[in-house]
């Protein structure tokens, strides 16, 4: 096997690893709130893309510059959707849970296909093409930068969560969702945030990805699907675990290209999904339920 | 009770005689309400009774339209055998997939993404089988004749599609009122309960989504025949595992008139609303309306349609509750 290309392959599924833990960081918090999925998390992903695309093309301002309205933006759509949809559902049946956030994501692809059509759009951004050279290795700037900020957001939010008066909050609404009512806590609001903030992770990803691939309507629901395998991998609910998550699913999927063709990579992160379920469905680093 | 199975009948009758005043374009619009409303009532024996929930049951449509398009072009196989080829095959990755995911009793989310994970892998692994078409998928042939399962005109096809939503109705009805329906519900309202009382949990599971992958994969042969062309993307995607669960929810799941109901509501409109925001220039619009349809039933008509069509027909059929 040729080793520069695997330590190629390997800086890159760091670097991309980075932005599928920041979706699922996003997808863990929300589920380990709430304790429903977000079907609708790549989707919103996408959104978020689309609208540093629009801002780019529009304004001419880089994704890196737009990515908190990016992220603002897709905050409120989670506030919104919590707050008119979710919170009266937390009770259903599983059933009734999952449909109306799978339909969310169905509204939120086909309203991207209505405003951009279905043509895959890539901007050119001012560092998009930038590289340099580390060993053998080249690295991509937009790459690098992403990582670095997909961390630290997810740092941020883990910060977030344990130090302030609202992640107190939401984190107590976590535990024991009556005991939080019964101290006073507006359960109802701390979910908005909560899911809001989770909403926002994706959408500040979106922002993030836009120099690295081309943007379409029906690009959310493999990033929905990515988020799934590294959220159940690090374990359901669990914030760290879904960014180490995320890096072990970018490393895995870009050393498969070793062996695979490029468009079945997908196969062995669903595969390393199954496997996972199936020997330790509380993920690698335990769960939260 | 006995008023309503006359009623039914009255309906039945009534489909049968409808072709007569029908014109092709009316008569493909009721052969995609009996095609979703049967798809509806096989995953409806899955996820309305037993209360797993799939979301991939796309694999087992996919499984029945590509196996029995591959015997029939490469063999020369019928259809009409090719689809319990396809059914028998379907049936196997079921209890594999069952297998799996009951055995540890994964429940909730996580059998649904086990779901989507198995057609996603799928529709994958079929998008690189060049015996298969691959990406771009396989046109049929079109030699009409009984053998082939292909005919000219919708007629023939109406008459499929009805019998397969009446007969598979029909045998959801004798199973949910048989022994092993019963207990699919208790699974359904609490498989620990159920499981304390000594039902074999586990075994009730395997027989349910052998069943209801049976049965879907059988639509997925006629699906094939129908429209002449199979891709990777409609027959696996998660578009039609999504399409196919929306009938059932909005007429009621869990009871055998719902996904028909459903059907016979959402279909029409699904039919004619793409038609209309087409012309428009508005491609996917029809898709928005219909999740906005659906996450309006969830949330204020949880129990479906059903209910209220009972409710109002109440006096008129003498029906207890």
């Amino acid at each position: 096997m040729n080793l520069a290309l695997a330590l190629q392959l390997l800086i890159q599924g760091i670097l991309l690893g980075g932005i599928y833990g920041l979706t699922a960081v996003g997808l863990s918090l929300i589920f380990g709130v709430m304790g429903v999925i977000n079907f609708a998390h790549g989707q919103m992903m996408v959104i978020g893309m689309y609208i540093s695309y629009w801002i780019l093309v529009l304004v001419g301002l880089d994704p890196y510059l737009s990515l908190p309205l990016a992220a603002g933006a897709i905050f409120i759509l989670g506030y919104v959707i919590q707050s008119t949809v979710v919170n009266r559902i937390l009770d259903f049946p599983e059933a009734m849970q999952v449909l109306p956030l799978v339909a969310m994501g169905l509204i939120l692809e086909n309203l991207a296909l209505l405003f951009w059509g279905p043509d895959h759009r890539s901007p050119s951004t001012a560092l998009g093409l930038a590289t340099f050279t580390l060993g053998t290795a080249t690295v991509d700037v937009s790459r690098l930068i992403a990582f670095s900020l997909a961390i630290a957001f997810t740092v941020a939010l883990f910060l977030f969560l344990k130090k302030s008066a609202i992640g107190k909050r939401i984190r107590a609404a976590a535990d024991n969702r009556l005991g939080a009512q019964l101290v006073g806590i507006k359960v109802n609001r701390i979910n908005n945030i909560a899911f809001g903030l989770g909403a926002a992770t994706t959408g500040a990803a979106g922002a993030l990805l836009l120099p690295l691939m081309p943007v379409s309507p029906h690009l959310g629901h493999d990033f929905t699907t990515t988020a799934f395998v590294v959220v159940i991998l690090g374990g359901m609910g669990n914030l760290l675990g879904a960014l180490v998550g995320g890096l072990i699913l970018g490393v895995t999927e870009s050393l498969a290209t070793l062996l695979l063709p490029a468009t079945l990579k997908q196969v062995v992160s669903f595969g390393l999904l199954v496997v996972i379920m199936l020997i330790r469905p509380q993920g690698l680093f335990g769960g939260r339920r | 009770m006995k008023r309503l199975y006359l009623l039914l009948g009255l309906l039945l009758l009534v489909l049968l005689l409808l072709p007569l005043v029908l014109d092709k374009y009316a008569l493909g619009i009721f052969v995609m309400i009996f095609f979703y409303a049967y798809l509806g009532q096989s995953w409806n024996v899955l996820t309305g009774f037993t209360g797993h929930i799939s979301l991939g049951h796309a694999l087992y449509v996919g499984i029945g339209a590509y196996v029995s398009t591959f015997l029939a072009q490469k063999f020369g196989l019928s259809p009409w055998l090719g689809m319990l080829a396809g059914g028998v095959l379907a049936t196997l990755v079921a209890l594999s997939l069952g297998f799996l995911g009951f055995r540890f009793g994964l429940r909730g989310v996580y059998f649904v993404i086990l779901t989507i994970s198995c057609a996603e892998i799928a529709r994958l692994v079929v998008s690189h089988i060049d015996a298969v078409g691959s990406f771009s998928g396989i046109f049929l042939d079109f030699k009409p004749g009984l053998a082939n399962f292909q005919f000219r005109g919708n007629l023939p096809y109406y008459y499929i599609s009805l019998g397969f939503m009446v007969l598979g109705s029909l045998a959801v009805h004798l199973l949910a009122r048989s022994r092993t329906g019963r207990l699919m519900v208790a699974i359904r309202e609490d498989e620990q309960a159920a499981l304390a009382l000594g039902v074999n949990t586990f075994k009730y599971s395997m027989t349910t989504i052998g069943i209801s992958a049976f049965m879907t994969s059988l639509a997925g042969t006629f699906y094939a025949n129908y429209v002449y062309y199979l891709s990777p993307n409609s027959m696996f995607g998660m578009g039609l595992s999504i399409d196919l669960i929306l009938r059932p929810i909005i007429g009621g799941l869990g009871t055998v008139l719902g996904p028909i109901i459903g059907s016979f509501v959402l279909t029409p409109l699904s039919e004619v609303s793409r038609a209309y925001f087409a012309k428009g220039g508005l491609e996917g619009m029809h898709l928005v309306l219909y999740g906005v349809l659906a996450i309006l039933v969830v949330l204020f008509m949880r129990q479906g349609i059903l209910v209220y069509i009972k409710r109002a027909l109440k006096p008129l059929l003498k029906l207890e509750d």
